[in-house]
């Protein structure tokens, strides 16, 4: 029988890979996946619990997530190709034009 | 029948989730970005939610993944460079770990309370998962769904400016 806490646990791994992908990789674009991979492990937290609860709330939070990601996958996007446009790189460690 | 299917669709997920961040082409990493979207759709059917499971691969495997591909052929980029820091990588695989070893903590010794709401497998089966998801939006949360409109047009002229030659 699959309980609510399978579905927690694995979530909460793929929640750490996305983690691991993030602090070890240098190109932006992979970060943003791995970022994505955080989002949807959180986006099947609400949901395993919203139908644990009983309660639809958790899935119109999911929705909203889900437009978020979807608003952040534009801009971020957007950036990448201006940074890259200056830079011919989208290499993390030459995102250094702030530090002094 | 379900826990076979819990965890084959478990192993698929994890190794393509491993495989985005470890492949050497972004590409391959978009690639198994799809394969992990579509076992949380998968899970999404499993847990009686039939429209976020729609709406997951429609949004992110449908809009997102094209985007983030759309992207990477623009720009041409090569493969990644060999260029590490161990030392970087170590001190990263010990913070996942200590993430993944708490939260299995609390997972394993916790209970999540709070069952008998009111929308029950007989409730959705008989309504409809669709019709109870736009209840619930247009009536509780319409505040909310007005003001992502707002992000989300925001996010296009933003988008726009940023992404121009000279403004």
């Amino acid at each position: 029988m699959i309980t609510v806490n399978h579905y927690l646990l694995l979530s909460a791994i793929l929640f750490a890979i996305g983690t691991f992908g993030v602090l070890t990789r240098k190109n932006a674009i992979v970060i943003f996946m791995c970022i994505e991979v955080m989002l949807n492990s959180v986006n099947l937290t609400f949901i395993a619990l919203s139908r644990h609860v009983g309660n639809m709330d958790g899935q119109i939070f999911v929705f909203f997530v889900m437009t978020v990601a979807a608003a952040e996958a534009a801009v971020g996007l957007a950036l990448m190709i201006a940074f890259f446009r200056n830079k011919e790189s989208i290499d993390t460690d030459d995102f250094n034009m702030l530090k002094w | 029948m379900e826990v076979i299917l819990f965890y084959l669709t478990a192993i698929v997920a994890i190794m393509s989730a491993i495989f985005v961040t470890q492949c050497r082409n972004p590409v391959n990493s978009a690639l198994n970005l799809i394969t992990v979207f579509l076992c949380l759709a998968v899970y999404y059917v499993m847990l009686e939610s039939p429209f976020m499971a729609a709406i997951q691969i429609m949004v992110y495997a449908g809009a997102i993944v094209v985007l983030i591909v759309f992207v990477i052929m623009l720009l041409n980029l090569g493969l990644a460079v060999k260029e590490r820091y161990t030392h970087g990588m170590a001190g990263s695989g010990v913070l996942a770990a200590i993430v993944l070893f708490v939260a299995n903590y609390f997972i394993r010794y916790g209970e999540a309370t709070g069952t008998g709401g009111s929308v029950t497998s007989e409730v959705v089966a008989s309504y409809g998962h669709t019709e109870l998801i736009g209840r619930a939006m247009f009536v509780d949360f319409l505040l909310p769904f007005e003001i992502a409109s707002i992000l989300l047009l925001v996010a296009i002229v933003g988008a726009v400016i940023i992404s121009k030659r000279e403004v």
